[in-house]
């Protein structure tokens, strides 16, 4: 398995499938985890950071999910590499920043990654394709598990796991599910759904833009809180509330099917015409026109196309992909163009 | 120059934004300016609210507070109100005064519950068992099950003795 090979395959939060994954993209967890008595990442010299790296390499590759995981040195990668794992969701933005002493393990399948030396030594991160937080937390606690066999994690017995930054001291915690909520946009009532899940202590922000302004109209939905509240019930209060947003975008969606169906299908035949006609396309417009056309495979008014080529298009047409897929750098002004081409090549 | 928003009223503030390396200018208006500020609270980080929340209900002298230092890595209390993260899992020891009223701040609890990892938690899952049969055994006092409480309490003594020569 080589970096190359993850190009030709479906990364788990586009792959389609899963629970409710007509609205829910992906769920996710990550905890944080440090080494006991060691320096965390950011305040650490080279030598304790090499250290760290060297101590939980041969342990990470031991745990069963992780025995043919590949083991990345970021600093042996080129910047676009390292920009298409971000863009993959396999590691952060500032993970791809400062790389000397960074490296990433990800399993073959892309269903668990780890990020070492981020601004905690480990963030152990696991994804699965549609609404299925729970499988996530089952999956990362085992592997967590796992390592603490072996691993001296920083611990109390009051504050739980110590993490550099004291928003994440606890559990480590955090759960999160993408979400697709066109419909509850279309309908201008996502303002009140926002305002409802963050009076009860979730974060929601928008994948792409920031607040009502999604681009994409797509939302991550996580915990705040992370002491306190055992693992399960903050993955369970998550599940929860998800779960009634996932019915009021269906039920908002059938209403304007009904209701306002004209011009549904004028918004959605419009985007499909433009992305597969379009000789110049920004990634922002890109992603405003997949959201569209999105709703429009969901909801049957385009019948030619399924979701898993509309959600391959979401991550192919992104800068990192595009010059992968090109075999060199582009610059945006070129990218645009080859974005389009790829599009309108696969919309044929 | 109108708002380039609404088109309708002078546009009296000048943005510059970049994105994606784009630099984009825009001319607004008081009032899309005003709704554009909520989009831009992100640049206003996570570091700055940490650093203004570390302040707030320190009952112990501010200038000692700055020079207080980790004994294990060398972090100060001072960097850690300027970057927002911590130096390494002893000094939430070194700052506990300091770190216990934020921590429930932002948590809104000040104590964890959920996993004990299996190396180093090995003694806190003995306490936190200990501490639960002894919590047991007075409810049982309590309802006058005194079978059960002597029986709660031989497994007591029992953990406990077991705890010495371990």
């Amino acid at each position: 398995m080589k970096l190359d090979d993850f190009l030709s395959q479906d990364s788990e939060w586009l792959k389609g499938t899963g629970p409710s994954s007509n609205i829910v993209l992906s769920s996710r967890t990550r905890l944080a985890r440090n080494l006991d008595k060691v320096p965390f990442s950011n305040w650490a010299n080279k030598k304790q950071l090499e250290e760290i790296l060297k101590t939980v390499k041969d342990v990470i590759l031991s745990v069963n999910f992780l025995k043919n995981a590949l083991f990345l040195r970021l600093k042996e990668m080129s910047e676009v590499d390292r920009l298409f794992l971000v863009e993959r969701h396999l590691m952060s933005p500032e993970h791809a920043k400062d790389v000397e002493y960074k490296a990433l393990i990800v399993d073959p399948k892309e269903i668990v990654s780890i990020m070492v030396n981020e601004e905690d030594h480990l963030r152990i991160q696991v994804m699965q394709s549609g609404f299925n937080l729970m499988e996530c937390w089952r999956i990362i606690d085992e592997i967590d598990t796992e390592l603490s066999r072996k691993l001296p994690f920083a611990y109390s017995a009051k504050w739980g796991y110590l993490t550099a930054c004291p928003t994440n001291t606890g559990t480590g915690l955090r759960g999160s599910v993408m979400i697709h909520l066109p419909a509850l946009v279309f309908a201008g009532q996502i303002g009140r759904v926002l305002q409802a899940i963050a009076k009860l202590g979730l974060n929601i922000r928008g994948l792409y833009g920031e607040g009502t302004e999604a681009t994409g109209n797509i939302f991550q939905i996580s915990n705040q809180v992370s002491m306190g509240i055992a693992e399960e019930d903050i993955a369970g209060g998550i599940d929860r509330i998800v779960s009634q947003v996932i019915s009021r975008e269906d039920t908002t969606r059938k209403a304007i099917t009904q209701k306002n169906r004209d011009a549904l299908v004028d918004r959605v035949l419009r985007a499909y015409g433009t992305l597969k006609s379009a000789h110049i396309i920004t990634s922002n417009e890109t992603v405003a026109l997949l959201s569209a056309i999105r709703l429009g495979v969901d909801l049957a008014l385009i019948k030619n196309l399924d979701r898993r080529m509309v959600n391959e298009l979401f991550i192919l047409t992104q800068p990192a992909h595009l010059q992968k897929i090109e075999g060199r750098a582009l610059d945006p002004n070129e990218r645009d163009i080859k974005r389009a081409d790829l599009i309108r090549a696969k919309l044929k | 120059m109108l708002c380039d928003i609404c088109g309708k009223k002078e546009a009296t503030v000048h943005l510059t934004e970049i994105v994606n390396n784009q630099v984009t200018k825009l001319h607004l208006c008081e009032e899309c300016a005003k709704e554009k500020g909520a989009e831009m609270e992100e640049h206003f980080g996570l570091n700055d609210l940490l650093a203004g929340l570390a302040d707030l209900g320190a009952n112990v002298e501010p200038e000692m507070m700055e020079k207080l230092k980790c004994p294990a890595c060398g972090f100060t209390y001072h960097d850690f109100k300027k970057v927002g993260r911590l130096g390494c899992s002893e000094c939430y020891e070194a700052f506990k005064t300091k770190l216990a009223p934020l921590l429930k701040r932002i948590h809104g609890a000040d104590r964890h519950v959920g996993k004990i990892p299996l190396m180093t938690g090995k003694t806190v899952k003995d306490t936190r068992n200990l501490q639960e049969l002894k919590m047991k055994m007075e409810k049982a006092i309590q309802q006058e099950e005194f079978e059960e409480a002597a029986r709660l309490r031989d497994q007591i003594r029992q953990m406990e003795s077991k705890g010495k020569e371990g």
